[in-house]
């Protein structure tokens, strides 16, 4: 694909590059400061002790065992979350999609609250079977809404793309509220802050369920960043230039649903990260999917341990879930793309 | 008439020649039949609801207790105390949300339209959780002003962030953002529901309970809901004018900014007063304005009332369904108007041609 010049190029290169390296700097920034921030206060000197091994036991439980996992598991979905959406605004060639307004976030979560309800308990058995089972709601749901949104004459339109997903979604939640007064109350409470976008599995049992995942299909996905391209430039401009494009756009959805689904089972039903990552990622290095597929990753990561840190700041000593923190800058940025969108 | 000559768009093609209004595809039979049909249907439709319950008591006594009420006979309390002021809540509240559905699909010409969607739910409901947390306890009859504020306030954010896009108000771009605003007042609410731990108080009225109505509620709801249908029967006119377009309706004559505004308090008050009765129930005002035009035609003189009378219907049975279904639970109304009104939904989005 040379269609630049081969300045232009390095100099994009360059840039990419330097946008990347800051964005891990900010990250790793971050990832000190949530370190530090919680119920019970240590100093960034004591976090260095500890992680070099020197802390008391007091010091080592609260952050190995308590804040260690939720923030690696917060970056996690950040960046699946965040590829997810590159990946779906890149295929479908529409700004505002987005695996939760898409209604995927949804079909992920019925199937986890289904399986949360009716299992007798919610122990150690169920963890790294709730990516699978919510790959399978996922996955379901996605074609239900392809299908439903897919027109013999006239192809695939975003618009109708997104209404059919905020229409699935609404029919799924509306069997969730059917089910959750169904469960117990404590179950209740469970299911209400899974809802809401907690991060509630915050041990490392919970990494090692999402790890393989993110492992396998973020480079499988940035190995197909050229196929992004191709894609993002339309149906008939891909073809001519020898894409085999529905079967590609499959594969690429598959991992897009996939990435939604894992992610989504750990973290509860955290929406618009997939769609704000992608866009100011986008700022940031330009549209090509080389670089925005890891600068989409980076920012989504970044983003979730700001509203991370943000939850357990804002109403010490009281959590909010991080999902309401994402929501309340998300959907604002949301607005604010649809107040541009021609 | 200059305005009006401009006009082109819309099927039902006002007539060029006169000066009066344009002859409309109207069937006032069908109306009548609808009205008079519809109100016996719903009637009936009390009845069996009244009748029904963890205690059968058959229709002969509901009418009794009704009309020769005898405070010493346990039946006629359960009637008149529980099962009368439900029923007529479920009346009040269908007819609410599917005349202020009629209205917001008329003066936006958005076949999408409905409170739910456009975000009018979703606020006054962050609304009444603001109330629950900061003022327990509040008086209903405050709680339902502030019902109106939040629906208001809902409504104001989707539709100021619709007409700020280029290209304006599309019917697509007002249910995305009517999506995006019920999102980000669904977290604030869920937020504070948490953190107040008035999750349990909420639960219920998101679902949309109608087990809850009490008299109190419905004295202070009642009147609110009238007037604004009254009110909605008198601008009927207008809307129909207006409905065929802005340049139609001003070149007939009308204000049309004094009609939008009068139309918009009208829907507010409709799904402020329900939302505070009943939770955030959609899809009613979708479904049935839309029924109501294919029966009766494009006239919202007869769309308006037979919304509310088959809006009434319809919330009426959903009630009854939802205690019928899985006794002695009661699945919450709300989710089965959805799983109703979901298909229908996407049937209307696969015919939007329009896009963003």
């Amino acid at each position: 694909m040379k269609l630049h010049g081969s300045l232009g190029e390095q100099e994009r290169t360059a840039r990419g590059i330097r946008v990347l390296t800051i964005l891990g700097l900010l990250i790793i920034v971050v990832f000190i400061i949530c370190m530090n921030t919680g119920y019970s206060k240590l100093t960034p000197f004591d976090v260095l002790k500890t992680l070099v091994g020197l802390g008391t036991p007091k010091q080592e439980l609260i952050l190995f065992d308590f804040r260690l996992p939720r923030i690696v598991i917060a970056m996690l979905v950040g960046a699946g979350l965040a590829v997810s959406g590159c990946i779906m605004q890149g295929v479908s060639r529409n700004a505002l999609a987005d695996p939760g307004i898409l209604g995927i976030n949804a079909g992920a979560g019925l199937v986890v609250m289904l399986v949360v309800a009716f299992y007798p308990s919610t122990s150690a058995a169920p963890v790294f079977m709730l990516p699978v089972l919510a790959l399978i709601g996922a996955s379901l749901t996605a074609m239900l809404i392809y299908g439903l949104a897919y027109s013999r004459t006239e192809g695939l339109s975003p618009t109708r793309l997104l209404l059919t997903g905020i229409g699935v979604a609404a029919g799924i939640s509306a069997v969730m509220i059917i089910l959750t007064l169904r469960i117990s109350p404590e179950k209740y409470q469970f299911v209400a802050t899974w809802l809401a976008g907690s991060i509630w599995g915050s041990n490392w049992k919970f990494v090692l369920a999402l790890l393989p995942w993110i492992v396998v299909l973020l480079p499988y996905v940035f190995t197909k960043a050229r196929v992004l391209n191709v894609l993002n430039l339309g149906e008939q401009t891909a073809s001519g230039l020898g894409a085999p494009v529905e079967r590609e756009r499959l594969k690429l959805l598959a991992a897009a649903v996939g990435l939604a689904a894992s992610c989504v089972a750990v973290s509860g039903a955290i929406g618009f990260v997939g769609l704000i990552g992608p866009h100011l990622a986008r700022r940031l290095v330009g549209p090509k999917h080389q670089f925005l597929l890891p600068g989409a990753a980076l920012t989504g990561a970044l983003l979730m341990l700001v509203a991370e840190v943000t939850s357990r700041m804002i109403l010490q000593p009281q959590e909010i879930p991080v999902g309401v923190v994402v929501a309340v800058i998300g959907a604002p940025y949301f607005l604010y793309l649809l107040s541009r969108s021609k | 008439m200059a305005g009006f000559n401009q006009s082109t768009n819309d099927g039902s093609g006002p007539s060029k020649e006169t000066a009066h209004p344009p002859k409309l595809h109207t069937r006032p039979v069908t109306g009548m039949i609808v009205l008079v049909g519809g109100l016996f249907a719903l009637l009936l439709g009390m009845g069996v609801s009244i009748a029904f319950g963890a205690k059968e008591i058959d229709l002969a006594t509901v009418w009794q207790s009704i009309f020769s009420f005898d405070s010493s006979l346990t039946e006629h309390l359960v009637i008149m105390e529980l099962r009368l002021p439900r029923v007529l809540g479920g009346v009040m509240v269908g007819a609410s949300f599917a005349v202020a559905g009629a209205i917001m699909q008329g003066m936006t010409r958005n076949p999408l339209a409905d409170s739910g969607l456009l975000g009018l739910n979703a606020g006054a409901a962050f609304m009444m959780a603001l109330c629950f947390a900061f003022m327990p306890g509040m008086p209903f009859l405050f709680l339902i002003m502030y019902a109106f504020l939040g629906a208001a306030l809902g409504a104001g954010i989707v539709f100021g962030i619709g007409s700020l896009a280029r290209g304006g108000l599309t019917p697509v771009r007002l249910v995305l953002a009517g999506a995006a605003v019920s999102a980000l007042l669904a977290a604030l609410t869920d937020g504070i529901s948490l953190y107040f731990q008035i999750g349990q108080d909420l639960a219920y009225f998101y679902a949309g309970g109608l087990s809850g109505t009490k008299w109190l509620h419905l004295k202070i709801m009642i009147p609110w809901a009238l007037a604004a249908i009254v009110a909605a029967l008198i601008m009927s006119r207008s809307l129909t004018l207006l409905s065929l377009g802005d340049e139609v309706a001003s070149g007939l004559g009308q204000r049309t900014g004094v009609t939008k505004i009068v139309c918009s308090i009208i829907v507010l008050i409709l799904a402020g007063s329900s939302v505070a009765v009943v939770g955030a129930v959609g899809f009613v005002g979708l479904i049935i304005p839309h029924l109501a035009r294919y029966l009766v035609g494009v006239d919202y003189r007869w769309i308006i009332p037979c919304s509310a009378v088959l809006g009434g219907l319809l919330v009426v049975l959903s009630d009854l369904a939802a205690r019928i279904i899985n006794p002695p639970y009661e699945m919450p109304i709300g989710a089965i108007i959805a799983v109703l009104g979901v298909p229908f939904f996407l049937y209307l989005a696969r015919r939007e041609r329009r896009e963003l």
